[in-house]
């Protein structure tokens, strides 16, 4: 900052803005991943029902790629998350006798949950990499099958009903998540910022309803 | 009206407090809420028993002295509306109202339902300010600015410095408060050369103060007395990210005598 | 003996006056600057840019308000606007119509060359306000708008919405801020001012007391600026903010500075009516609502049926019918006691029938709904979370209050009482509004004082002076302290019955009805009679519970109280010994035969300085003759 002494890099990174930008910066990274993530599932219902399987061996194909990627993910995760626990341990301690009696106006359930929602999708992301990726949570994983590793999986009710909700959860997460990043950069403006709080709520429900999509087709045997 | 209070009471900064509950036999919906307290005062007074502290000047909306919380809502139900200017035809026969004082690490509570909130003169101190002494001021009319931006300018400026915004925030933040400064000076063509370093400075005393981050609910919005929205918390979150980014450092000696 | 008045008007002509004084005045080096402290108590607009201001150049100072913030002080509440001089709107104002119409407004009892003084300054005022930041209304072009007020027939009134005190305080808060962040002013926020500190004749210091720990302890410095506003609280119920007080300037008149006209009190016309006997304060509506709203009453006496069912030939727009040319903009006293006398016919309107229509149904007819809106929006909204009325619906109902004091502390030319050192600023001291202020003049007289006044004047008081610095501990500090101390203990020691604000209430009722809006000497010997016995009752029967060692609203507002009760007597002996009416004070007496105010220029044209002679001594009275070299006297029209 002006005048003083120290880098500015962790300056910034270290003020409440700068923690906040962090964690908009890697939200929308993230949420790049989720809807490549989306579009790649969806080919579960191309009528070729290797077109899975074959994305799968594509990306698989280039593993200095894959684990870039990987590893980009990973590193956008860990950092996303350690400016949540900051930003929440600090929020805690600002406030620390709490009100006996507290009324919500304008925080919606997404907005006061997103500590709670964050922490459950990244167990649940854990879950789900033993599930799909490592196979070590299926009870029949065949690495070069993508697409009945999908099919068999999701004809386990539980698995299938716990996705589910991760999903909602994740779906809840972005409603108010992709808003709140635009805000956190610096973008809002009345001409757009009511569209936005709605394209906000509208893309998270999309992204939610295309994932449960899938093992709801499971279960209701649309997929097989 | 009967009304019953339930009312935070701690005797000074290092004594535990606790919730007392008082009735009020005789509130009239005309009456301000302040003057029901005071109703009450001068009948703990009759009593001997020490009455309510609370803050509170020109009881009309402005000066920002006064600030309950009043059922979990800071300065109560009624929206655009400080404590001193909620009408007890706001509330109901036979409610129960629970009175609590802004609860912030960076507020601590002074007496009863009065905090103290120095941070935010520290925050103002850091930087909300044109530095310009007096006397060397241009003439008036020769910068204009645009209509549509002295009313932006004034928007942020109505602040009355009450922290409802910290109080509702569930994070205890200050943004709404140092945003709508930020952006006061920061829209203006007079606040423009200091616009980079006030924001960091003054963000940077925030932060220090002990106040919580924003996670973007609008609670503040919803409190806030004057309407102030939280487009200037995003105008803010701009200017600070880009200064950060683009502000070039002090040269040497260039503060110079 | 009688205190001889010096004002230290400069000699010369009108126009260079204040010119010659700042050129003659003895400066103080730079480097020497810092090695005086000022003390400024109050931190409103005059006493927040004073601090600011002295500070920029260089003086160590340390301000002190009773609020948790220097940004609460009560200039925040004025609503309508800052007049100055520019004729930006080219419609024939100067600053000697500014000056005219000051010296007019106040019914002559003002001193011209500090009205002129006051009037060059305005225009520089607002270039200071504009550099700060402040957001005043602009056109559409970008340029500053401006709108007309009462007492005068130009538009030089600037403003920001209805907050411009707000604005102008926002402006001047953070000007002190600076300096306080820079470390050039030492700011003690929840501290009040009890006594003043004199050393050799001269002040030197003040007794405060730290609101939340109790504390009395002394502040030393080489000057003593009061910047504590006025006492329109005296009369209980007013505008003000609660915790405006009299007691800076009491204590400092018990210390020997004479008290100025303190009879001149200003009611506003355009107040919200009392709802019931709880009633704590009045809310003022901005007399810039005058511009587009009606006043009237109905015709007939006792005419109960609802504003919108009285029809146009049963209304009576009296300040249209008695004042043609000025209607509706009169100045504030005239169009207060046509209210007055309104509802002394019988012909008030809303409960118990004081209140008079403030009525925008042509405004709105004429102009829309949306423009009334942008140019009141937020007054009306004011008066509808009061009332729970809606005034684009309804007319306002509106009845005069306390809202200003012209009286204070008399001072000199420089802005300094009859104790050498100790200025006073703002509405604290007698001022330049004579014996009516002009809408949106407070503010400006406020800044010029503190941003432009000031840091002249007391340069040249401290390149004269020889001062010998003074400890916190020395005896004479010890002494008042001790004093506050013993002061203290009494309002606690007595363990009465009644609270502080009951005696506040009696007083403010003896006052109104007997010191108000209408005056005659019976009421005021009555006044005289009654005041001591409230005082007597007071100190053998308030009670105040707790503590002095911790945050004490109680104590705090006995204390005040305590003092109010000694000021209001010498407030009554004030407006009976004026044997005349003029500006805010009117006796019933002295009036022309349609009612207005009738001034007695041979006996009454100066300014009564009442001396402090001890508890239970009458007042001395001084008198400082007012002459009139350019704007002659005539009896104030404004029909």
């Amino acid at each position: 900052m002006g005048g003083s002494t120290g880098c500015w890099v962790s300056e910034t990174l270290r003020s409440s803005i700068g923690k906040k930008g962090l964690m908009a910066v890697t939200g929308l990274m993230l949420f790049g991943f989720v809807v490549i993530h989306l579009l790649g599932n969806l080919q579960v219902y191309l009528p070729d029902k290797q077109a899975l399987t074959q994305y799968g061996h594509l990306i698989k194909s280039k593993p200095a790629v894959l684990w870039g990627a990987r590893l980009s993910l990973l590193a956008i995760v860990l950092v996303h998350a350690a400016a949540a626990i900051l930003l929440a341990m600090e929020n805690s301690a600002a406030r620390p006798v709490k009100y006996h009696v507290r009324q919500w106006r304008e925080a919606g359930y997404a907005a006061r949950t997103m500590i709670i929602s964050g922490p459950l999708i990244l167990a649940y992301v854990v879950y789900h990499l033993l599930h799909f990726t490592t196979g070590h949570a299926h009870p029949d994983f065949n690495p070069d099958d993508v697409y009945r590793n999908v099919i068999v999986g999701f004809q386990n009710k539980a698995v299938a009903l716990t996705y589910i909700v991760a999903m909602v959860m994740l779906a809840t997460h972005l409603s108010h998540g992709l808003w709140s990043l635009c805000q956190t950069l610096g973008f809002n403006h009345p001409k757009y910022t009511p569209a936005l709080r709605f394209a906000s709520i509208a893309v998270a429900t999309a992204i939610g309803a295309g994932y449960i999509s899938i093992p709801v087709s499971v279960m209701l045997g649309i997929l097989k | 009206m009967k009304l019953i209070l339930h009312i935070w009471r701690q005797r000074g900064p290092n004594d535990a407090g606790k919730m007392v509950s008082y009735d009020v036999p005789d509130a009239s919906p005309e009456m301000s809420f302040l003057e029901m307290l005071d109703v009450l005062n001068e009948r703990l007074i009759e009593k001997g028993e020490e009455p309510v502290a609370f803050d509170h000047d020109c009881r009309e909306g402005i000066c920002g002295m006064c600030g309950i919380v009043i059922n979990g809502i800071p300065h109560g139900p009624r929206p655009a509306t400080t404590t001193c200017q909620l009408h007890m035809r706001t509330f109901n026969d036979g409610d129960q109202i629970f009175l609590e004082p802004w609860r912030a690490k960076a507020f601590p509570v002074v007496r009863d339902l009065v905090v103290d909130r120095s941070a935010f003169d520290r925050v103002i101190s850091a930087g909300g300010f044109v530095s310009v002494n007096t006397g060397s001021a241009p003439e008036a009319n020769s910068v204009p600015v645009a209509k549509k931006d002295a009313d932006l300018a004034m928007d942020a400026a109505q602040c009355i410095g009450c922290g409802a915004c910290v109080a509702a925030c569930p994070n205890a933040s200050a943004m709404l408060f140092t945003s709508a400064k930020v952006s006061h000076l920061g829209i203006l063509p007079q606040g423009r050369p200091e616009a980079a370093t006030r924001v960091q400075k003054m963000v940077s005393q925030m932060d220090a103060e002990g106040f919580g981050n924003c996670t973007n609910t609008r609670e503040c919005e919803a409190a806030c007395p004057k309407s102030i929205g939280v487009e200037f918390i995003a105008r803010m979150n701009r200017e600070y990210l880009c200064a950060a980014l683009t502000d070039r450092p002090e040269a040497e000696g260039g503060g110079g005598v | 003996m009688t205190i001889e008045l010096k004002s230290n008007i400069p000699s010369g002509p009108m126009e260079g006056k204040w010119e010659k004084h700042r050129f003659e005045m003895k400066l103080v080096n730079p480097a020497n600057k810092r090695k005086y402290t000022i003390l400024v108590v109050g931190t409103g607009l005059a006493g927040a840019s004073a601090a600011a201001s002295l500070a920029e150049l260089g003086y160590k100072v340390k301000a002190f308000c009773f609020q948790d913030s220097p940004r609460r002080a009560h200039s925040i509440a004025a609503q309508g606007g800052i007049n100055a001089a520019k004729n930006y709107c080219n419609d024939g104002d100067s600053v000697h119509r500014l000056f005219y119409d000051t010296v007019k407004g106040g019914d002559y009892r003002a001193r011209e060359a500090n009205v002129h003084r006051l009037a060059e300054i305005s225009v520089s005022i607002i270039d200071q306000c504009v550099a700060q930041g402040v957001p005043f209304a602009r056109e559409y072009g970008g340029l500053l708008a401006n709108r007309s007020f009462g007492g005068t027939q130009v538009s030089r009134t600037f403003y920001a919405r209805g907050q411009t005190g707000q604005q102008l305080l926002l402006g001047a808060y953070p000007a002190l801020q600076r300096q306080i962040g820079l470390g050039a002013v030492q700011m003690f926020p929840r501290t009040e001012m009890l006594d003043v500190i004199l050393v050799n004749g001269a002040a030197r210091g003040i007794v405060v007391r730290n609101l939340v720990t109790g504390r009395i302890e002394s502040h030393t410095g080489d000057a003593v600026c009061l910047a504590t506003g006025g006492y329109g609280n005296l009369f209980y119920l007013s505008t003000n903010a609660k915790g405006c007080n009299v007691t800076a300037i009491w204590r400092a008149h018990r210390r020997g500075a004479l008290m100025a006209n303190p009879c001149f009190t200003q009611i506003h016309p355009t107040c919200i009516p009392v709802s019931g006997e709880y009633q704590s304060k009045l809310t003022l509506m901005s007399e810039s609502l005058r511009n587009d709203g009606r006043i009237w009453v109905p015709k007939e006496k006792g005419d109960k049926r609802p504003a919108a069912q009285i029809p146009e030939d049963q209304r009576d727009y009296y300040l249209e019918r008695r004042y043609p040319s000025f209607g509706n903009l009169v100045p504030r006293d005239v169009a207060s006691r046509a209210a007055k006398a309104a509802c002394d016919e019988g012909r008030g309107v809303g409960p118990g029938g004081l209140g008079v229509y403030l009525d925008f149904g042509d405004a709105i007819r004429r102009l829309g709904e949306k423009t009334i809106a942008d140019k009141y929006g937020n007054l009306f909204e004011m008066y509808e979370r009061i009332t729970d009325e809606n005034p684009y619906r309804t007319p306002m109902r509106i009845y005069p209050a306390i809202h200003y004091t012209m009286g204070g502390l008399w001072v000199d030319y420089n802005l300094m009482s009859t104790i050498p050192g100790l200025f006073v600023l703002g509405e604290a001291n007698f001022s330049d509004h004579g014996a009516n202020r002009l809408g949106a003049s407070a503010l400006m007289q406020g800044l010029a004082d503190g941003y432009f006044i000031i840091p002249y004047t007391i340069g040249h008081y401290l390149a004269n002076a020889k001062l010998e610095k003074v400890e916190p501990d020395a005896p004479a500090c010890k002494a008042v302290i001790e004093e506050v101390a013993g002061r203290t203990a009494r309002l606690l020691g007595v363990k009465g019955r009644r609270s502080p604000d009951s005696f506040h209430k009696e007083l403010g009722k003896v006052m109104w009805d007997n010191c108000g809006m209408g005056r005659n000497a019976a009421g005021l010997q009555k006044a005289i009679q009654r005041i001591p016995e409230i005082r007597e009752e007071f100190w053998k029967n308030i009670s105040v519970l707790g503590t002095g060692e911790q945050l004490n609203q109680q104590l705090e507002k006995a204390g005040r109280v305590a003092d109010f009760l000694e000021f209001g007597e010498l407030t009554c002996r004030d407006a009976l010994h004026r044997e005349e009416s003029c500006g805010g004070h009117f006796r019933e007496e002295h009036q022309t035969p349609d009612g207005e105010a009738k001034r007695d220029d041979e006996k009454f044209a100066y300014v009564a300085a009442w001396e402090w002679k001890g508890e239970g001594q009458k007042p001395e009275l001084n008198k400082e003759p007012l002459t009139f070299e350019i704007v002659h006297p005539t009896q104030r029209s404004y029909k």
